[in-house]
């Protein structure tokens, strides 16, 4: 591991623990500005999808869902666009800072999924659902919890093409054709936001089973006891 | 590892790198109220300039089999006012003012004696739908140029029947599929889809293809942009 781990000694009562920095700065940073851009892509993109909430022709307007506009963003159509058109350069540059500085720094070695990863998906699959033994933890992240990361990042990229080719289905006319069309690169890009959002539920489940210092690490980068350290 | 530190120590490591945090809270400009507005014209801007240089004038869209078009009864009529503004078709003529050498009154005989176009290109709506239809008509350039229009002049705009209101970038409007259309599926413009001449742009969202088009100006100066833009939707919205 290339974690940088330190002991900590309690002055009061001697007692040592052990801490390890785990999210470099440029890491924590894309993680907090995304969380912002997620929310107001995904909010003012349902209030854009209200304004034809189907996927059919227009004549005759078969709506697929109707969704309630408490959970929409930027008022109308117009004031969604706004929203929308202004974070999705957010959500970019957010993207290519952090896909950037994880290959320069090599910091992508942590999280980054591999085929020697693949045998011990399994196990946690079957501790987290199936009630399996606990596999031990020997690194940062787990097998599953890398794929979930390295599967999310794949997310966030076809959330931009397939956003390039809604936004513009002519310039990037290649784009929407590998998409099967201008009509299907919208379905596409509606089903990515919900694998993405499938994600942020899981991710959120554990975040909370994992508890405070886990919470704290992703705000500061440092986490304390971490399992892989101990004896 | 390294030798230990102490708790207050680590505290205060972890409260510096807590703070580097900071530029995450500027984002919460966009959530006080008098700085939102501002902040999302700047960022409807930013995409409106990258539109610009993203379009290319020698990319054509995609053009589709006559099997593949909508067919004319599932061809949506939008307007923001009335599906027919009672153009006087007899007497109707094209108004031309601006920079250019010609100005005046076209009539449709004038424009109809410029080569023919037919096209089968997409209508997309900026509410997310879209259609594929046959539109037949000149291009909007060999009209520039019949007009002798000032080509380095920035926009080109529209006045129509309706009081509807539209702007074009330049290049936008020397684009080889940009038409003046007096034609969709083979027969004369209807009066609910813009007779006797609209605008078909298939490089533009769908409330810049004016219909009832009554006057057309050449400018270097920008007076509105259009009527959906005034409302706030993209002043370029280029696809």
């Amino acid at each position: 591991m290339s974690t940088r781990a330190i002991a900590i000694e309690n002055v009061k009562t001697g007692e040592v623990t052990e801490a390890v920095y785990e999210h470099p700065f440029a890491v924590r940073l894309c993680h907090w500005v995304n969380v912002v851009s997620l929310f107001v892509l995904v909010g003012s993109g349902l209030q854009i999808f209200r304004a034809f909430p189907s996927f059919g022709a227009k004549i005759p307007q078969k709506d697929l869902l109707h969704w309630p506009k408490a959970f929409a963003l930027g008022g109308w159509l117009g004031g969604a666009l706004h929203w929308h058109l202004t974070f999705m350069w957010i959500y970019m540059a957010t993207g290519l800072l952090y896909l950037g500085y994880q290959i320069f720094s090599g910091n992508y070695k942590q999280v980054l999924f591999m085929p020697r990863d693949v045998p011990g998906v399994w196990p946690m699959v079957r501790h987290y659902f199936f009630f399996g033994p606990k596999p031990p933890v020997k690194e940062a992240y787990n097998p599953l919890q890398k794929h979930a990361y390295t599967s999310v990042i794949g997310l966030g990229v076809l959330s931009v093409l397939t956003g390039l080719a809604v936004w513009k289905p002519v310039q990037f006319s290649w784009l929407a054709w590998m998409m099967g069309g201008f009509h299907l690169a919208r379905l596409w890009h509606f089903l990515v936001m919900w694998a993405i959002l499938a994600f942020v539920f899981g991710h959120l489940v554990m975040v909370i089973l994992h508890g405070w210092n886990n919470f704290v690490s992703m705000l500061t980068g440092w986490k304390k006891d971490p399992e892989y350290l101990s004896k | 590892m390294d030798s230990p530190v102490d708790n207050r120590k680590f505290k205060s490591i972890n409260r510096r790198e807590l703070l580097k945090l900071a530029p995450v809270v500027a984002l919460g400009a966009f959530a006080i109220p008098k700085l939102q507005k501002p902040l999302l014209k700047t960022g409807l801007g930013f995409s409106d300039w990258a539109s610009s240089k993203l379009f290319r004038s020698g990319h054509l869209a995609p053009t589709f089999a006559d099997s593949e078009l909508t067919p004319f009864s599932k061809f949506p009529i939008n307007d923001y006012d009335v599906d027919d503004p009672q153009v006087d078709l007899d007497r109707w003529t094209l108004t031309v003012s601006g920079a250019v050498q010609k100005p005046g009154e076209y009539t449709l005989a004038q424009i109809q004696a410029l080569p023919k176009v037919r096209q089968n290109t997409r209508h997309v709506c900026v509410e997310g739908w879209d259609v594929i239809g046959r539109f037949g008509g000149v291009r909007l350039s060999d009209f520039l140029k019949m007009i002798g229009a000032d080509t380095t002049a920035r926009f080109v705009t529209v006045e129509c029947a309706d009081d509807y209101y539209e702007s074009l970038d330049m290049a936008t409007a020397m684009h080889p599929q940009s038409l003046l259309c007096y034609e969709m599926y083979d027969e004369p413009l209807t009066r609910q889809h813009g007779a006797p001449l609209r605008l078909t742009l298939p490089t533009k969202i769908g409330y810049k293809q004016a219909k009832y088009l009554m006057d057309l100006k050449v400018t270097h100066v920008l007076e509105r942009a259009g009527y959906w833009e005034d409302q706030g939707y993209s002043d370029f919205y280029g696809l």
